[in-house]
Order: C-alpha cells, then sequence, then structure tokens
C-alpha cells in the first residue's frame, strides 16, 4: 500500500510559549511493499510522523495518502485507516491488558467483526509470527510472562490486525542480542511473505544496515537524507554531525581509507567487510 | 567489597520452582568495574538484587563490606554502602525539581541540611547536571534523568554502584552520556561499578567482564578474554564487537591476527601491517 506525504507540518501547543515544531513541510513517498528504516535522534519527529500515519495526531497542516485516499480528510473513518496501518508503539507490552494472552491478541479481530473461527486463525497465525507456542501459552495471563515474551503478545496483537503497513517503533528496545534478532528476523520473514509495507523505526544502525531497502534520516522536523543503506552511511560527516553513527563495520573501512588503504566503502555486513578484506590480502599476495 | 557465596535464589512461578541463582559464588573488589551480560532471564538481575539486599539468599550469603543481608538491621546500612540504579528513569524520579529529587536520600538518612546541600552541589557537578538543578525532571531528555537518579544514588555517598541495565531505554546520546558518567565515577571518584547490560561495546572497557547463563556465571575475565571467545557468546545468545567477529571470521579465512581485537583502531593497526 504506497503512503504519500506532502507537506506535512505538525506543532505542539501551538500559540503558547511551548509551542514546537515536530515536522516541518515533510513531503515523502513510500512505495507499496517497501521496507524503511526511519532513523534520527530523540526529538527529530520521527515518532510524531509514524502517529500521523495512523490518525493518532492529525496534521497542522499538510496531507497524507494512503492508498489513494486522504486520511487528513475530515470524512475519513480512522477505524479503517487503523486496520490498514498497523502501529506497534514503543514498549507495547505496557499496553497488555487481558486475563489471557489469546484475548488480548484476539481483541483486534474481534473489533474488526471476524468470526469466532477467524480470530482463532488470526491469533494462531499471529503467535507462530512471534515463535509463541500457541497451545502453551494462550490460556495464561499476559503478566506470569518476561518482558521480552510480553512484548512478543503486544506485537501479535498488532499482526493480527494482517496490517498492510506496520509500523515499528523500536521495537527490540531493551531485549537482549537473541531476543532482539528472532523478532527482526520474524518481521523480515513476514514482510518477505505477505509483501506487506514496513517502517521500522530504530536506533541500532547495524540491525537498519541489515534490513531496510530504504532509510529516511529525520532532523529537526525535517528529512535530512534518504536513500539506500549504502547511500546513507556514506555520508558519515553529516550524519555524525545530526547525532547519529554507522555500524561499527562501515567505519572501519572509512578509518581504513585514511591509512592508505582503498577498500570499498559501502560496506553493511561483517561477511562483507571480510571477503573485501580476503580480497584485498589475495591481490597482495599476487602481486 | 561484595562477597557472594553459594548463593542460590528460587522462587514460585505457576507452581514451578525456579531456580534463578544456581549456586553463584563471586567476589567483587573494591574499585572494580565489572559488567555482567547474560540474555534475559539468565540471573543477571536477580544477582545485582541480592548486592543490596533487595532480594535476600534462599541459601549461602552475601556480604557487603562485611555485612550479611540477611541481617535485617542492616538493611539501611547496606543500602547505604551500596546504590542500585535502574533500567527505568521515569521510576526513580520523586520530586518535581531536579535538586529536591537529589536531596531526596541524605535527607531520609538525616543529614543535616547544610551538609545536604553541599551533597546535592557536589553530586550534580559529578554528572555535570549543575545547569538544570532548579528544572523539573519532566523537562529533561532521556539520558539527563538517568544521570539525575544517578546524581541522587551519589549524594548518600556510596562506595559500590550496581547499575541494572541504566542505557536500555535510552537513545545513542543518551546512552553516551550515562556510560561516560558511570566510567568518570568508577576513574576519578573511585566508586565501584557494577553494571549490567546487553550492549556489548558498553563492556570493552571494563576491568572484568562476567558471562551468566541459567542463573550461573558461565565465563569471566577481561573483556579482551571473554570476547575473544566468539563462538561461546554466540551460543549463548550474546553479541560481540562487530570488529571482533571480523577479527574471528578472518581467523578461520587462515589470517593471522589476534583474536582478542576490540576496536577499530585496533583492527585498523593490524591490517596496516599487513600491507
Amino acid at each position: 500500500m504506497p503512503i504519500k506525504i506532502e507537506n506535512l507540518t505538525y506543532i505542539y501547543n501551538p500559540r503558547s510559549p511551548f509551542e514546537s515544531r515536530a515536522l516541518d513541510d515533510v513531503s515523502l513517498e513510500i512505495n507499496d511493499g517497501e521496507f524503511i528504516g526511519l532513523i534520527g535522534h530523540t526529538g527529530s519527529g520521527k515518532s510524531t510522523l509514524t502517529q500521523q500515519l495512523n490518525g493518532l495526531l492529525k496534521p497542522t497542516s499538510g496531507r497524507i495518502i494512503i492508498n489513494g485516499a486522504d486520511i487528513t480528510d475530515k470524512s475519513v473513518k480512522l477505524a479503517e485507516v487503523r486496520k490498514k496501518v498497523g502501529l506497534v508503539f514503543q514498549y507495547p507490552e505496557h499496553q497488555l491488558f487481558e486475563e489471557t494472552i489469546y484475548k488480548d491478541i484476539a481483541f483486534g479481530p474481534i473489533n474488526q467483526g471476524l468470526s469466532e473461527a477467524e480470530v482463532e486463525e488470526r491469533v494462531r497465525e499471529a503467535m507462530a509470527l512471534v515463535m509463541l507456542p500457541f497451545d502453551e501459552l494462550k490460556d495464561r495471563s499476559p503478566f506470569e510472562l518476561s518482558g521480552g515474551q510480553r512484548r512478543r503478545v503486544a506485537i501479535a496483537g498488532v499482526l493480527a490486525m494482517r496490517p498492510e503497513i506496520l509500523i515499528l517503533d523500536e521495537p527490540t528496545a531493551g531485549l537482549d542480542p537473541k531476543g532482539r534478532d528472532e523478532i527482526l528476523e520474524q518481521i523480515k520473514t513476514l514482510h518477505q511473505q505477505a509483501k506487506n509495507t514496513v517502517i521500522l523505526v530504530s536506533h541500532s544502525m547495524e540491525d537498519i544496515a541489515r534490513l531496510v531497502d530504504r532509510i529516511i534520516v529525520m532532523h529537526r522536523g525535517k528529512v535530512a537524507l534518504t536513500g539506500t543503506a549504502r547511500e546513507v552511511f556514506k555520508e558519515v560527516e553529516k550524519l555524525e554531525s545530526i547525532g547519529l553513527g554507522i555500524p561499527q563495520i562501515t567505519y572501519l573501512m572509512k578509518k581504513l581509507k585514511e591509512y592508505d588503504i582503498h577498500l570499498r566503502e559501502d560496506i553493511l555486513t561483517i561477511e562483507e567487510a571480510r571477503d573485501e578484506i580476503m580480497k584485498w590480502i589475495r591481490s597482495k599476495k599476487n602481486a | 567489597m561484595i562477597e557472594i557465596e553459594k548463593v542460590v535464589y528460587e522462587y514460585k512461578s505457576n507452581d514451578k520452582q525456579v531456580t534463578a541463582l544456581d549456586e553463584v559464588s563471586l567476589q567483587i573488589n573494591e574499585g572494580e568495574f565489572v559488567v555482567v551480560i547474560g540474555h534475559n532471564g539468565s540471573g543477571k538481575s536477580t544477582l545485582a538484587k541480592h548486592m543490596n539486599a533487595l532480594l535476600i539468599p534462599t541459601s549461602g550469603d552475601v556480604k557487603v563490606k562485611g555485612l550479611n543481608t540477611r541481617e535485617e538491621a542492616l538493611v539501611w546500612d547496606i543500602r547505604q554502602i551500596a546504590g542500585m540504579v535502574f533500567q527505568n528513569p521515569d521510576n526513580q524520579i520523586v520530586a518535581t525539581i531536579v535538586e529536591e529529587d537529589v536531596a531526596f536520600g541524605p535527607e531520609n538518612m538525616g543529614v543535616p541540611s547544610e551538609e545536604i546541600l553541599k551533597r546535592v552541589n557536589e553530586s550534580l557537578k559529578i554528572v555535570d547536571m549543575e545547569e538544570y538543578r532548579n528544572k523539573g525532571p519532566h523537562l529533561l531528555s532521556g539520558g539527563q534523568k538517568q544521570r539525575i537518579a544517578i546524581a541522587g544514588v551519589i549524594a548518600m555517598r556510596p562506595t559500590c554502584i550496581i547499575f541494572d541495565e541504566p542505557t536500555a531505554m535510552l537513545d545513542p546520546s543518551g546512552r553516551r552520556e550515562v556510560i561516560n558518567t558511570i566510567k568518570k565515577l568508577n576513574k576519578e571518584e573511585g566508586i565501584t561499578i557494577i553494571h549490567i547490560t546487553h550492549f556489548m561495546e558498553e563492556a570493552v572497557d571494563a576491568d572484568r567482564v562476567i558471562v551468566m547463563e541459567d542463573g550461573k556465571i558461565v565465563s569471566q575475565g577481561t573483556p579482551r578474554e571473554v570476547f575473544s571467545r566468539v563462538d561461546e557468546l554466540k551460543t549463548l545468545g550474546l553479541d560481540v564487537p562487530q570488529v571482533t567477529e571480523l577479527a574471528h571470521q578472518l581467523i578461520k579465512e587462515g589470517i593471522e591476527m589476534p583474536k582478542d581485537i576490540l576496536t577499530v583502531d585496533e583492527m585498523v593497526m593490524k591490517l596496516c601491517q599487513l600491507k
């Protein structure tokens, strides 16, 4: 489902001493089925932007067109928008409320008016996606689970709506490396199978580098930079000047250049770096 | 400083007996900077909570400067010696003005007001938050709030501070602020640090890294010793710095290289020697 954002501006507390411009004339297009990484330091406007996309916040001015329909239009039913655009907040486990895990995940589908059998199918599917065993956990209270498992339940609640656009605001913050990798792998797999549009907000440049099709960098309410990971991470100086970094491995390749070792600079993963370095060593030996 | 002797901690969940700590023995020395890593549920937080009597062992003993955490009468003395900073900065701030928040601990200890003022000044200076002393904590960033929480602990004049994932909820710049503050407390103030984290790069400068799994200490040593065991850490579901993993992979390709490379600069120097 394509998203078109036109001249979007959002001002918090307008006409007060606390007025602040969180989004400043942002125009963007996101294609159907794209996997977007949204980065920027705290206060750059990225969370404000995600909240506009499912109608939680209304723009001060500008338009958001999702699949041809302007969702900022007054006549648009927000419930319809939210069926299509699923938003996983930061620390979504704080929003669990039901007695059982099944009920919590089923909440969205039930409100969509699905039949009992369809609801169960959705819950099973969503739990499988986040790797929670259905039979073992469905009747347990979400509050008995560990933090990492509660996070999965909360994400499953959004996935059960089968959103065509899935927005995740730092879905792995506070998780251990294994939990983080598992959840990100599942999101990637889901994206490949369902061909949904995914917007991932993250502070981890390493994760962004290996997952997304395109990066959007926000700074002071504007889009500072956009492009593939290879293109964006080349702009080290610019990223550093707005308080962001690049993956350690990409940084290594840049640093080598200062010491007169000229290798590809658009390296994103350890495997790529290894292959590039091996190629260089072999060419030395042959020379 | 802290002696942990054969500590077992068990609790019940769903009528099942869970052993969160399984005969853990550990000694933390005065002035040491120790980082504890391990995945969720490995027992690292449970271990930390034993170090200032928030949890009492099912069996075994924890002694903080010789004081046994089992003795209820000593609990407040122990918590004054060993302070604790938690994950969520919003849960740790109690007052509406920064300086009042920092004063909360010493006030409760019955410290005279002149002395409190002195300690608040000192503490805010150490965490580099003096200019915010009259501000409301809700106006601060996550990293700043966490530094206020640290100042509140320093104002109690502890000899040791336990940090339970203090950077988990922060963005990269907030993380940097907090980590730099922690290092400063250790280097300049001589405070013993126990730092629990998921971010391996925060462990690189520690004196000692402890790896927990299943309620046990499975590995410990200097960061170089621990991180050079890349495969072992990976099986435990933990990360190593990207350059350490790169070194590991190059070694597998037959390149001669130390396996304990931790930083970009070390890797650059090594590769330059191959030039």
